[in-house]
């Protein structure tokens, strides 16, 4: 944007490879992008070879390997080889579907730092209906192999209305399997969550209700399991400092190739947002609109504009004004100043008229038929 | 748990420590997340190698960098380290 000096642009540390929309699961509350469908293409192993380079080239060295469902990707092994040998450090973020223990060993052997499994909820019943598929006791045994090959286990629970309940079951569960980390990762209302969202959505005693349970269990656990809570913002009076500043830290390549400064970047409006077959890393991240775009605070409207909190939080998330507001200059409507905030209160209010109809609409679950239709 | 004097001390295998050239500093490297460290605490990180009880670490680093009384700043980073997961003692 005018007036931003280029010289501040600071290299990017982390890297998020989706390398598939493709996924055997359904769940609601997938970030992907709902006409995910629509996007066939996807990158060949030399591109992402070529990408994981130029990145690391620049800085990059903490590398997700997500997607969709990363395993689907044959050439998984070699991937993740070629980011050992360029000193990334990597992360697989699974849902484990169709993991086996050979294919933990090969990914180990290839250099695979850690492994994160994601479960949906502490019961079977509840996990595999989130999940669109039988899944829960194959996640269990996959996580038991995680930890029996000597990687770091991180456990990833999605929270949200269905399963915030389960909060005292889901810590027990994070115990028994012997989990090394545990993200309690409150569903963000992007993509297929935005569109459930007043199905998702817990009540604010909900949020409280869980977050004390959570908070106590951390310090029961200190020292032997790490927890990263990620807040549920909806419930804040100030919005979270997305991405940690947009062009700072986070790329994230989606499967055909196009570069995003956060994975729900491709929501948003005439961003251009450029493609790794087109242009190098570099270029991308230094010269591309996309990347410039909300970079420094020049963009800002009030009143973030005069706002002495803007170097703290950046306004918010962009994503977040657009989707709520429908302008992505627009302060994040979760900020208390914001203009736009009742509707947060409208939200929550809807969520939970919902959930005390006898008919609760149905969950709109993340597969291609429901994809083709947007 | 707190340092054990007589124990061996041991980087642990659920974290990476790397020389980082764009950075130019060693950080520590674990699931969602990494640390940089200054060029002291990567010196004692790097004595951590299993071989190695805490007087042995002091004496190495004392004779390397041609000074004393370093031990009390040692313990305080170990101490840490062993807090955030970095080493085991064994
Ligand atoms: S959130 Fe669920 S549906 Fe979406 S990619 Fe992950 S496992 Fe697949
Ligand atoms: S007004 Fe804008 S900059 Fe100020 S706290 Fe709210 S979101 Fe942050």
């Amino acid at each position: 944007m005018a007036g931003f000096n280029k010289a501040n642009i600071t290299p990017p540390r982390w890297l998020l490879a989706e390398l598939t929309y493709s996924c055997p699961l359904q769940c609601p509350y997938c970030a992907n992008p709902l006409d995910y469908s629509h996007y066939k293409q996807e990158l060949s192993t030399d591109d992402w070879k070529r990408v994981l380079i130029q990145a690391r080239k620049m800085g990059a060295v903490q590398l997700g390997l997500s997607g969709g469902e990363p395993l689907v990707r044959k050439d998984l092994e070699e991937i993740v080889k070629h980011a050992r040998e360029l000193g990334y450090y990597s992360n697989l973020i699974t849902s484990a579907y169709g993991l086996d223990e050979s294919r933990i060993i090969a990914l180990k052997e290839a250099g695979l730092d850690h492994i994160q499994v994601s479960i949906q909820a502490s019961s079977e019943e509840l996990s595999d209906y989130l999940a669109g598929t039988k899944s829960f006791t194959h996640k269990k045994q996959v996580a038991h192999l995680v930890k029996k090959h000597g990687y770091p286990m991180v456990l990833c629970v999605v929270i949200h209305r269905k399963n915030i309940e389960q909060m005292p079951q889901i810590l027990t569960m994070a115990e028994e399997l012997g989990a090394d980390y545990l993200e309690l990762a409150n569903t963000q209302y992007y993509g297929w969550a935005h569109a459930n969202r007043d199905l998702l959505l817990p009540t604010k005693e909900q949020f409280e209700i869980a977050e004390n349970i959570a908070q106590e269990f951390k310090k029961k656990v200190a020292g032997k399991m790490k927890i990263y809570y990620v807040v549920p913002d909806f419930h804040e009076d100030r919005p979270k400092a997305c991405m940690n500043g947009w062009g700072t830290t986070f790329l994230t390549i989606a499967p055909d190739g196009v570069a995003l400064p956060c994975h729900s970047a491709r929501e948003l409006p005439n961003l251009n947002c450029p493609n790794v077959n087109d242009d190098s890393i570099k270029e991308i991240w230094h010269n591309s609109k996309a990347f410039n775009f909300f970079r420094g605070d020049d963009w800002m409207q009030e009143p973030c504009r005069s706002c002495d909190e803007k170097e703290k939080d950046f306004g918010g998330c962009r994503c977040q004004a657009y989707l709520l507001k429908g302008d992505m200059f627009a302060t994040d409507p979760v900020c208390s100043k914001s203009p736009d905030h009742h509707l947060i209160n409208q939200a929550i209010d809807a969520a939970k008229e919902n959930s005390l109809m006898i008919d609760e609409k149905p969950l709109i679950f993340r597969n291609r038929k429901n994809s083709n239709s947007y | 748990m707190s340092l054990n004097h007589n124990l061996n001390l041991k980087f642990s295998s659920m974290h990476r420590l790397q020389w980082e050239e764009a950075q130019q500093k060693e950080v520590i490297l674990y699931p969602e997340g990494m640390v940089e460290l200054n060029q002291s605490s990567a010196e004692i990180l790097k004595l951590c190698d299993g071989s190695r009880q805490l007087a042995q670490i002091v004496d190495e680093l004392e004779h390397k960098f041609q000074t004393t009384g370093l031990e009390k700043d040692i313990i305080n980073f170990l101490e840490d380290a062993l807090k955030n997961g970095w080493i085991q003692q064994s």
